[in-house]
């Protein structure tokens, strides 16, 4: 045990240590959408994320922002095991036909007001999967975007960045 | 050694029960060709042999349908091939003798409309609502766009195996789950706690690669082998890669080949940082995730201001890499190793001595060696229950037929060793990727392509993260691709979460699921 509280001393906060200049800028965005939170949804917004499709990339960096280095939290932004407790859908992946009626569902389950990030390359335009017998493309084909995250897939950063778009939008 | 052995005995076997066979050779592989009436037999004497089944995937030529296994004994790899007519194919099951091949056979059945008599389980697999039932997705006159309607309705009417009794209850849940996290349907049955059965649905993320692979180019089809499964970009892309090369007779610069291993090895150690971490996440043991997570986004960083991309997709192109290390980055790299290893022993010291993550990773999850041979599972969980295979040793390819490590290996067949084979395997890259940085010499990253012969086809095995990563490919004319079938190791390890979940409590389901880690894309393709 005390091997353990060594280890959480001596790594210390990573969040707010952050010297690189990049890191500046993640801070500044941070505290951007954390005062358009503040704003506009009195403290905190709630994500769901659902794959409708996608290869797991865009999830692997979805996941990045709850890492002690983003830790994205800290601005208010919350990600909800339901839909119903949402705010916002973070839809990734080409829509695949098998998902169709689950993303459907998932947005009507939504309550309103809602809001649609498109994240990846895939959720933008269909990505490397376009349209075909199995895929309906992009999700905008579905349900009504309100954002794109455009990368395959999106760094942390840029979905932040995304996310301050939104809140700005 | 008796590598050589295995296929010369098993042949006089085959002749001796009358299965005549047509060899031809293939990169990598023999290409044993036999008549489809043989197909199960074949099966009944490999399994007797030891044989493990590896892959199965089908083609349509013409007028024909090519059915094609993959099996594997001590590193040698066979493809098995019989030739049916399209126009009623039939042939026997060798799901009724190898488990791991079920739901392979059940794949091609939905995608070519091909019948194994005999086969133990004859629901759809691959298709839910997106495509008739006498549609064939990758049969030729199949249109890439097919036929959809506005709204592919949700799936329904599958048959879960259904279970009786005082007390039984059934938990459906999927295909949207609660994390974030692949869509997914399991179908539990308990009694209280305890879990009876578990069934997976899968299927929710076909999204066409196979059918949208035909007529790419070489450079096309390395993207789309890189999208697979996003977490295993490098896995794929490389045995995509190594596959249309040998096609086409190309050999890589032997540069490429050590920076192919630096990036695969990455890659091996970022998922398994993420999986470390995410297991003691799903034991709320929010220390190491948080430690755990942090090491791997620095490790991301590495790989974004090194090779350009945090999770190294497109690196890998046919003929070599789009990537390359200056001096100064091999420096960065071999600090950075130091700096892990380092930090690595202090958590795992701290861990290792903490009596609430024991409690509850030991003997959960437990995978019994047999059941783990039976299904044929690769990777970190076969290693984890005495399944001593790795392909970078047993069937080395470069740049590993030169280097030195160790398979790691466990045989408590629970949560616990799925874990400390991940924290093995971890310091194994490490020192692999040492190895190849002193062994890089200046050259070319990249070796011309020259368009293959029509026909050309070549399979291609390497080890990825997960473990065994297939490719097939065959040409057409023009450089373009006709088949390509790429087989996940969650292909084989999928099934085996349905065994090691019994008797386990439901509230433990999340950490099984996570020791596994089953990709879903790479699955349903
Ligand atoms: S955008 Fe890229 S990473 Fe995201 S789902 Fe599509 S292919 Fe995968």
């Amino acid at each position: 045990m005390l091997r353990l509280f060594k280890k959480i001393i001596t790594t210390g906060v990573v969040t707010e240590k952050c010297k690189v200049p990049k890191e500046d800028e993640l801070e500044r965005l941070g505290i951007q959408i954390k005062n358009h939170i503040d704003k506009n949804f009195s403290g905190s917004i709630t994500i769901r994320a659902v794959d409708a499709g996608s290869c797991n990339g865009c999830e692997l960096e979805i996941h990045a922002l709850n890492n002690p280095y983003y830790d994205i939290e800290r601005f208010g932004i919350h990600f909800a095991a339901s839909p119903r407790h949402a705010d916002v859908l973070l839809v990734t992946g080409p829509v695949s036909r098998h998902m169709q009626t689950a993303l459907l569902r998932t947005y009507e389950a939504t309550p309103n007001p809602k809001w649609v990030v498109a994240v990846g390359d895939c959720a933008a335009c269909g990505g490397e999967f376009g349209v075909s017998y199995a895929s309906c493309g992009a999700v905008s084909n579905v349900i009504p975007v309100d954002v794109v995250i455009a990368g395959c897939p999106p760094t942390p950063q840029a979905l932040m960045k995304g996310l301050l778009g939104l809140m700005k939008g | 050694m008796s590598a050589a052995n295995w296929t010369a005995n098993f042949l006089n076997q085959l002749t001796a029960a009358a299965i005549s066979v047509e060899q031809f050779s293939l990169p990598s592989a023999s290409l044993w060709q036999i008549e489809s009436r043989h197909w199960q037999q074949f099966a009944t004497l490999a399994v007797g042999q030891d044989v493990r089944w590896v892959a199965g995937w089908a083609e349509h030529v013409e007028g024909r349908l090519f059915i094609n296994a993959c099996f594997e004994k001590q590193g040698v790899y066979v493809l098995l091939r019989t030739i049916v007519n399209a126009a009623k194919p039939e042939l026997p099951s060798q799901a009724t003798v190898y488990p791991a091949a079920s739901r392979s056979e059940r794949h091609t059945q939905d995608m070519f409309g091909v019948h194994f008599t005999g086969h133990p389980d004859h629901r759809r697999w691959t298709r839910h609502q997106a495509w008739a039932k006498h549609d064939y997705p990758l049969r030729k006159d199949f249109p890439v766009q097919g036929e959809p309607e506005t709204v592919t309705p949700p799936d329904k009417d599958y048959q879960f195996i259904k279970a009786h009794g005082e007390g039984v209850y059934e938990i459906p849940v999927g295909p949207v789950h609660a994390g974030i996290i692949e869509p997914g349907h399991f179908r539990f049955q308990a009694v209280g706690e305890l879990i009876l059965n578990l069934e997976e649905r899968l299927g929710y993320v076909h999204k066409g690669i196979e059918k949208i692979a035909e007529g790419r180019t070489p450079e096309s089809l390395a993207r789309l082998a890189g999208r697979v499964s996003g977490d295993t970009t490098v896995g794929h892309c490389w045995a995509a890669c190594r596959a249309m090369e040998q096609a086409a007779g190309i050999e890589i610069p032997p540069r490429a080949a050590l920076l192919r291993g630096i990036l695969a090895e990455r890659e091996r150690v970022a998922n398994h940082l993420g999986d470390m971490g995410a297991i003691c996440n799903d034991v709320a043991f929010i220390f190491a995730h948080m430690q755990f997570s942090r090491l791997r986004e620095l490790w991301l960083r590495t790989n974004a201001a090194v090779f350009g991309h945090r999770l190294l997709m497109d690196r890998i192109v046919p003929g070599g890499v789009a990537c390359d290390l200056s001096a100064s980055a091999c420096t960065l790299i071999k600090q950075e190793i130091v700096q892990l290893s380092k930090e690595l022993s202090e958590i795992i010291t701290a861990i290792d001595l903490n009596s609430s993550l024991e409690d509850r990773i030991y003997t959960a999850g437990y995978l019994a060696p047999e059941i783990a041979a039976a299904f044929g599972t690769v990777g970190y969980v076969g290693r984890a229950s005495g399944q001593d295979r790795d392909v970078r040793r047993d069937a080395p390819y470069l740049p590993y037929d030169h280097a030195s490590f160790k398979v790691a290996l466990e045989d408590q067949g629970d949560v616990a060793s799925r874990f400390w084979v991940r924290y093995k395997e971890i310091n194994a890259s490490l020192k692999l990727i040492k190895q190849f940085i002193a062994q890089l010499a200046a050259g070319s990253t990249l070796t011309e392509w020259q368009a293959p012969p029509a026909g050309s086809e070549a399979l291609s095995i390497v080890e990825g993260w997960r473990g065994e990563t297939i490719a097939y490919v065959r040409f057409d004319a023009d450089n373009k691709i006709a088949r390509y079938y790429p087989r996940d190791p969650s292909i084989l390890n999928w099934p085996a979460l349905e065994k090691l979940v019994l008797n386990n409590i439901v509230p433990d389901f999340p950490v099984c699921n996570k020791s596994l880690n089953g990709s879903y894309s790479g699955n349903d393709l």
